[in-house]
Parts: structure tokens; sequence; C-alpha cells
């Protein structure tokens, strides 16, 4: 059986990203936690990637929108800071997604924060020949990389 | 707790929030005029971070001084004598030697600072800073990267990064002083002693100045009291061009 909080978990989680609207927040990490108490009051706990995310807002409204639609009236969206994000949360599904939208993905790293791959992989053509042109891109969580394989300039998830 | 106790959180929390926005606001101030469209685009990105800092301090500084004011009346309705961040943020960009040398000063500091305030216990100052350190440590890459590449540059580049660093380094006195707020902070355990941030600070900025092939000038005239809301000449006209739509249009929003 799917338990309101189940269904209200897979609702809210299906909110896209405004900037990279391939990636769920669910994909990303940045929905913590959904409750539902008694009275019928939801409580969504959302995370910020960067603390200047210009997303959030967004992300936050329509949160508090698709839930509602859901057939939930009160519903209170959180904004939570500890523990901080970070890219490990992303799942291997958001990661693809990413990917196969033309960004590479930010690398997996063990517990001690040491990246588990050394090279970015350019997301067009896969060569592992690829530079950093500049740290900050379209987006506070993005490099800017150019692959000396086919010549294409794309973005990077920054490992944050 | 004590009143007075409360109120130095407060002014501390005050006085981190305000370093980060007049630093927002100033790097804003490079959108369209940085020398390159990565550079425009790596500033705005800088900034955009420290105004997020700056929001979720100001967040909690309404909790601490109870007075539950919103983030716009403290950065667009009060004046200059009521803001408290240090000297160094607000001096004007110059050329770009000028910002990259405020950038690598105040980033180190900042990131020495975001790492202590990681354990305070405060609990939501701790998670804020937790979040930021990392924002801050991209920051300082990206002004350590120009620091070397135009302190060991050519010679131009070089006098002109040198010049900055003169210009700049006696505002880096204020970021380690004490006072009453600072005291009753470090003794509770809120915020990091002023002397061991200096210390971390000192060690990691001498070591990129000396790859940088930079001289660290001499310790002498150190102006004070950004503070106490007394600011340099420019702040007050950073302020006026900053604050002109909430003055004019009462209770604006977007």
């Amino acid at each position: 059986m799917v338990t309101p909080a189940t269904e209200l978990r897979r609702v809210a989680g299906e909110v896209t990203d405004p900037e990279i609207p391939v990636l769920t927040i669910e994909d990303l990490g940045v929905l913590r936690d959904v409750r539902i108490n008694g009275s019928g009051r939801v409580e969504v706990d959302i995370t910020p990637t960067y603390s200047g995310c210009p997303a959030l807002d967004v992300i936050r409204a329509d949160v508090a929108q698709h839930v509602r639609d859901a057939g939930f009236a009160d519903v209170v969206v959180n904004v939570v800071l500890s523990p901080a994000w970070t890219t490990d949360w992303m799942s291997d599904a958001g990661r693809r997604k990413l990917q196969e939208y033309g960004i590479a993905p930010p690398r997996p790293r063990d517990d001690g924060m040491r990246l588990l791959q050394v090279v970015v992989e350019c997301p067009v053509c896969g060569s592992a020949h690829t530079n950093e042109i500049a740290h900050f891109g379209s987006t506070p969580c993005q490099a800017l990389r150019r692959c000396s394989g086919c010549a294409e300039p794309f973005q990077h998830f920054k490992e944050h | 707790m004590t009143a007075v106790a409360a109120d130095a959180a407060a002014v501390y929390a005050l006085r981190l929030a305000d370093d980060c926005l007049v630093l927002s606001h100033r790097l804003a101030q490079w959108s369209s005029r940085a020398p390159t469209l990565e550079e425009d685009v790596a500033l705005t990105n800088v900034a955009l971070d420290l105004l997020g800092q700056a929001r979720a301090l100001y967040a909690r500084t309404a909790e601490l001084d109870g007075t539950g004011r919103s983030e716009d009346e403290y950065a667009f309705l009060r004046d200059e004598r009521d803001f408290v961040n240090c000297l160094l943020v607000e001096q004007e960009n110059g050329d770009f030697a000028v910002t990259v040398v405020r950038q690598l000063l105040f980033s180190a500091y900042q990131r020495e600072t975001w790492r202590a305030l990681g354990m305070s216990t405060d609990a939501q100052l701790a998670a804020i800073a937790a979040r930021a350190v990392k924002e801050v440590n991209y920051h300082l890459d990206h002004a350590t990267q120009w620091t070397l590449r135009l302190g060991d540059g050519t010679g131009e580049s070089h006098r002109r990064m040198q010049s900055a660093l003169e210009e700049l380094w006696p505002y880096t006195a204020e970021l380690f002083e004490t006072d009453a707020v600072t005291d009753d902070v470090v003794a509770r355990r809120i915020a990091a002693d002023p002397h061991e941030v200096r210390a971390a600070w000192d060690a990691s900025v001498a070591q990129t100045l000396r790859a940088a092939t930079l001289e660290r000038p001499a310790t002498g005239w150190a102006p004070t009291g950004g503070r106490q809301g007394l600011h340099t000449e420019c702040f007050g006209y950073m302020l006026a061009e900053m604050q002109h739509l909430h003055r004019a249009h009462p209770g604006a929003r977007w």
C-alpha cells in the first residue's frame, strides 16, 4: 500500500530544477524530507545547493504547488541548511540524465572526499582529454570546459 | 543568557552579514565590465554566493536581535552609520588588480572565519558557515590563480598587483580587531578567536604572495571604524546607488 507520505515524497520529488530542467529535486538531493502530521499539514524540507542559488525560491514555490495539486492544501516548505548539500547526494539516475543532457556530471568521491575518477569526460564524445576554461559557469554549480577531442565546449557540474 | 550577551551575538552576525552584502555589491559592479566574458561570469557568481550568505545571516540576525526585520530592511533601509562591515570590502573596485587583491585578502579571511564558525555553539550560524565555506574555497582559489598569474606575470601586471597590495594591506588589520563584541562571542564559543584566525590567514596569504613574487607590505597605518559604523568616503556613494530603488519606492518588492 502506498502511504500518503510516500506518495507525497514522490509528488514533491518530481519538481524539476528550473535551471537544469532534466533533473528533479529528488535526483539532485535537494529534497530532504516530507512529513505529514495528524491534522493533515504537510511539511517539506529542501536544502540549497549554493547559498545564493536563485533557483531555490522557484523550487520552493513549485513544491508547494505540487503538494497542493495533490490535494493537500496545508503545506509548509522549510529551507534547511544543515547538513550542507553535497554533489555526493546526486542520484545515479541524475548523473545519467545530466550526461545525456550534455553536462558532465560531478565525479563520485569516497568518504574522505577524494575523487574516485581523475578525468572529466566529454559528455559529447566521451574523450578523457578535456580542459577547464573557466571555474565559474552559467549557474553557480557549473564550470566551463572544452574537449580536446571533439573541440566542443561543455558545462561540468562541479563537485561540491 | 543576559540581554547584553544576546546583543553581542546579534552584532557579530550583522558584521558578518554586512561584509557579505557590501562585497557582493562591489563585485556586481563589475557586471558587463570585467576583462573577459568568463571573468564577468566568475565575479558575478562570487557576488551571488556572497548575497546568498548575506541573506541567511540577516535572517539569523533578525532572530538574535529580536526585531524580526526582513532582509530588505537590513540592506536597503539602514543608513551608512548603521552598517558594520569592515572597510576592506567597501573599497572601490579600482583596476582589476585591486579587485583581485581584495578578493585574495578577504576570501582568505572569510575561509578561516567560516571554518571556525562551522563549530559554533550557535547551531544556525554553524549551518550557514558549513554551507558557505565550500563556496569560499572556490572564491579563494579563483583569487589565488589570478594573483599568481598577474603577480608573476609581466612587469606591468606585477607593478599593478604590488601597488594594489600596498593600497589595500592597511585595511586588513581591522579584520582581526577585538572589542567587547568579539570578546563576548569568543567566550561563548559562538565565534573563533580573531588571533587564531589571523595566524591561519597570515600563513595562507604569505604563501600565495611568495609564490606570486609579491612583497608583503610592512604593517603601519591601520585604518579602523567600520565595525562601529564609521566608513570611508566611497561607501556613502555606493550605498546611495544600492539603496536608490528602495528609497524612491518604499516597500518595493520583486
